[in-house]
């Protein structure tokens, strides 16, 4: 095992955990402001997806791709917004799980209509082709490490937008006490969609900019969901700063265990049988993880609400 | 329960064996098929009605005690055909008893350290961990490939049980039905018991239930192995079904459909998982057969359910419960 593969699987760890935190943060910021769960936040991510594959392919640019991607999660996430969710913030969590769960049924189903059951594919963008010499010899995309710097672009904007601006004030204020910040004046069923057409533009970037890596297909958004829950969960729901520090030690944790603990046991057991129980275990290893930190915090790492 | 829902519920009963019959005389062993179908996703539903309606426990990984079950059922039956021992020098077995008592302990002893993790937790947090713990197994049964993998694993046959030939539809119709309605009894005794008031009491109002000495936890905790215990069950006797047992039995979108049966059909009802699991069966059935996209239509259904019908099937025919 040499020093630049290490360098590299940690490379990718990060950049999972930095594309956990694009969909963790809406996820968590719709719960903070909003106290609702909303488990069609995978299909966002997938209508991301789908944007940039398509408008990609009809105008051959990438970028014009990444900027529709953002558009098209926003409004399927405005829309969303308007016609469902705002009824279900009253509701009881099963409620929530119960609709939002129909949600993806009709995403799912709906962009199989469109775009039938076949995989599209997106290119990288030429500008990013290419790869990076790591230290100690071997190379490193350039996209993944561009993913990398665009998740910290956008905690490093987001601290600043929720630390900040007038809008963050809101959001923090709409996090404490939604009467009292109602009674002030301020239009909270404006400001709940304002956040969660933001949350649902994150989760495009991501879908586009994961689009690139993988096919991208219906159902793309469920493994992620449920990835970003786990986030949000050791995180802490409602917290940014845990979605961010959750998202970055179930990126490591999930790409390190596949990488290094079927390579641990076979200093153990026989190779033949370090392997399918290295990779068994490894594909389990995040949610033994989430289950060890509720053990001892059973609200996460950074909780907003206790 | 009053009148009106009594009468329901003795029409939804006796609707499932009158289908099968009549299936029978006519020959039609489709239909026999899709009553054990329903009955089947009933009692999964009714095990996790336990945890849900009377415990309000939000589960939202009970696919992994589905699934668990059925795969009980199929490595059971695997090893008894290829007459390997299972672990320990313990053989296989194709009896359907011993396959049931096997997940149903199997069920309990792995929701018991799940439901002490998750039951620290409460609303959002339990949902969610629920859901990893599901996909945790889930995950483990699509990468550990002496089971199939992500293939899954075929029975060679339906499992046996002393006395009849439950290969024909109509035994193991009526193997599924008398284990419903077992279920279905042990319901409406958990919730006339003390035990049920407790556990109704722990989700009205935890902080009274602890001033009078009992500890919401311990009860909860019961209550969701028992849960797991019949959901297990029920997934054992699914893979029979179906002489199939495959990873998507553990998947998260199964944890959705046994809550979104429950639902459909009236939360805290005795009969909602039966009347729901029958709406949803028949629904895939007849809309599957018009639509490849029965999906996107089960969408806008459930949506009309939680906006429109919060009592489901039984609330639109019943009316409103008498206490809840």
């Amino acid at each position: 095992m040499s020093l630049a593969l290490l360098i590299e699987q940690f490379l990718n760890g990060l950049q999972l955990g930095v594309m956990l935190f694009l969909i963790a943060a809406g996820l968590t910021l719709i719960f903070g402001v909003m106290g609702l769960i909303n488990l069609a936040h995978g299909s966002l991510y997938m209508v991301g997806a789908f944007a940039c594959a398509t408008v990609a392919a009809a105008t051959g640019s990438f970028w014009l791709g990444l900027v529709a991607s953002l558009a098209a999660a926003a409004a399927a996430g405005a829309l969303m917004e308007v016609a469902i969710i705002r009824r279900l913030y009253a509701r009881d969590h099963l409620d929530q799980v119960l609709a939002t769960f129909a949600l993806i049924l009709i995403f799912s189903e709906g962009t199989r209509w469109l775009f039938g059951s076949f995989p599209l594919y997106l290119d990288i963008p030429p500008l990013l082709q290419g790869a990076v010499a790591l230290p100690g010899g071997g190379q490193y995309p350039l996209y993944r490490l561009a993913i990398i710097g665009v998740g910290v672009i956008v905690a490093i904007g987001l601290y600043l937008l929720i630390g900040r601006t007038r809008l963050g004030m809101r959001i923090r204020a709409g996090e404490s006490d939604r009467e009292m910040i109602a009674a002030l004046g301020i239009d909270i069923r404006s400001l709940y969609t304002i956040v969660f057409a933001f949350g649902a533009a994150l989760a495009g970037l991501a879908g586009a900019l994961v689009g690139a890596l993988q096919s991208v297909q219906v159902g793309m958004g469920e493994p992620a969901l449920i990835l970003a829950f786990v986030v949000i969960v050791i995180g802490g729901i409602g917290s940014i700063k845990g979605a961010l520090i959750g998202a970055i030690l179930v990126g490591l944790v999930d790409t390190m265990g596949r990488f290094l603990l079927p390579k641990a046991l076979a200093l153990m057991m026989p190779a033949t049988q370090a392997g399918p129980v290295g990779a068994a275990l490894a594909s389990m290893l995040i949610y033994i993880v989430m289950a060890l930190i509720l053990a001892f915090r059973p609200s996460g790492l950074f909780s907003a609400r206790t | 329960m009053g009148a009106r829902e009594t009468t329901v519920n003795v029409l939804l009963v006796l609707l499932l064996p009158a289908v099968a019959l009549t299936a029978l005389f006519i020959g039609e062993a489709f239909y026999i098929t899709l009553a054990t179908r329903i009955a089947i996703l009933a009692l999964a539903a009714v095990g996790l009605n336990i945890a849900l309606g009377l415990g309000g426990l939000v589960s939202f990984g009970h696919a992994a005690f589905f699934g668990l079950g059925g795969y009980v059922a199929g490595v059971l039956a695997t090893h008894a055909f290829n007459m390997e021992p299972v672990a320990f020098g313990l053989p296989g077995t194709t009896a359907m008893p011993a396959i049931w008592l096997v997940a149903i302990l199997l069920c309990g002893l792995v929701a018991l350290p799940i439901g002490l993790v998750s039951l620290r937790t409460s609303g959002v947090y339990f949902i969610m961990i629920t859901l990893a713990f599901a996909q945790m197994i889930y995950y483990f049964a699509i990468s550990w490939p002496a089971y199939g993998g992500e293939d899954g694993l075929s029975l060679s046959m339906r499992n046996g049980f002393p006395g009849l030939n439950t290969a024909k539809p109509f035994p193991y119709f009526v193997v599924v039905f008398v284990l419903l309605l077992a279920g279905l009894l042990l319901f409406h005794r958990l919730r006339a018991s003390r035990f049920g008031a407790a556990l109704e009491a722990a989700r009205q109002n935890p902080a009274r239930l602890a001033a009078i000495g009992i500890s919401p936890f311990a009860i909860r905790l019961v209550a969701f192995v028992l849960s797991a215990m019949i959901t297990g069950l029920a997934g054992a006797l699914f893979a029979d079904l179906n002489r199939f047992v495959s990873p998507s039995m553990l998947s998260w979108h199964m944890s959705g459909e046994l809550i979104v049966l429950i639902i459909l059909g009236g939360k805290n009802r005795l009969f909602g998982p039966l009347a729901g699991a029958a709406l949803y069966v028949l629904f895939e059935y007849a809309l599957g057969g018009l639509t490849e996209r029965w999906q996107l239509f089960l969408g806008l259904v459930l949506l009309a359910v939680v906006f429109f019908a919060r009592g489901g099937l039984i609330g639109l025919l019943a009316g409103r419960p008498r206490h809840g």
